[in-house]
């Protein structure tokens, strides 16, 4: 088996240069289907018969939500690959994906406060859901402390890749926890194994933010990335080349 | 166009959260930027600083 392409995908120069040539590629499809799915979920969408048309923060929530376990999933996996093949740009991606994935737990938990107040009555209860979700945060703060916290990079790219790892646990906590529990939080309305319980116009916009936030996440990592090699290969010569 | 920004009563909630999820959004690409800009601009002052070292 030849394995020029595995050697070439954890080459940094080689990685700069790709990611720098993606991001648009995945920036502006990410811009075009957000913009699309806000006409389609603000306007086009006809008013839920329970919650009339304060079911329209589902367009914001569900794909803050989505990004931030997904996140967690890309975060996990590329630390993994990091500690087990000693692939440095791997602990690299696992970087450039905490802060981002901490911004959009922080903005999932705020909207779904935000949406539970007229729904529920309150901003806040101590369901199974909510605290996971929670948990799910300090964990990307966790992960960002331990890495700020340790000067020497490749004990800590180790130390938090472990982190990350054992943080995946609360993954399917946070996936099922609104059937293993009697949750407040309603069941997920697009990823049922039967029929989607949305009529289309409804379903269609949340089906774009979904794939709008997963594009802009790989457009902002990406870039985030760039900066994470830079500063990692800071003597390289490589880098000379590029920035002529 | 009252009557869409008053979501039927729930505008409150709503634009908040979609105020929040903007900000989440603009801020996370400022935040990509400004860290490949600033890691950018320090590799070349670096190169600099070797440079001068080297024909001193």
């Amino acid at each position: 088996m030849n394995w020029t392409w595995f050697h070439r995908l954890g080459s940094p120069p080689h990685i700069y240069r790709i990611a720098g040539t993606l991001t648009p590629w995945f920036a502006w499809p990410a811009g075009l289907l957000i913009a699309a799915a806000l006409y389609g979920g603000l306007v086009l969408a006809p008013p839920d018969y329970q919650q009339g048309e304060g079911f329209r923060i589902l367009y914001v929530h569900a794909p803050s939500a989505w990004l931030a376990v997904m996140i967690y999933g890309v975060m996990a996996s590329a630390a993994a690959v990091g500690l087990i093949w000693r692939m440095k740009v791997a602990h690299a991606v696992a970087a450039s994906c905490a802060g981002v994935g901490a911004w959009f737990t922080a903005v999932s938990l705020l909207t779904g406060m935000l949406w539970g107040k007229p729904m529920w009555g309150t901003y806040w209860v101590w369901d199974p859901r909510l605290t996971a979700q929670l948990i799910l945060l300090f964990l990307y703060l966790g992960y960002m402390g331990l890495r700020a916290g340790i000067d020497d990079l490749g004990r800590a790219d180790k130390a938090s890749a472990v982190l990350a790892i054992v943080g995946v646990v609360n993954i399917p906590i946070i996936r099922y926890s609104v059937e293993w529990w009697n949750s407040i939080h309603q069941a997920p309305s697009v990823m049922k194994m039967d029929r989607p319980s949305m009529p289309f116009d409804m379903l269609a916009p949340l089906l774009m933010m979904l794939l709008g936030f997963t594009l802009y996440f790989a457009a902002v990592m990406l870039v985030r990335l760039r900066a994470e090699i830079l500063r990692r290969e800071r003597t390289a010569s490589w880098i000379r080349e590029v920035l002529r | 166009m009252t009557e869409f920004f008053a979501m039927g009563g729930y505008a409150v909630f709503l634009w908040p959260a979609y105020l929040v999820t903007l900000i989440a959004i603009v801020a996370n690409v400022l935040i990509a930027r400004r860290a490949h800009d600033g890691a950018k601009q320090e590799a070349r002052r670096r190169f600099d600083l070797e440079d001068e070292g080297s024909t001193t």
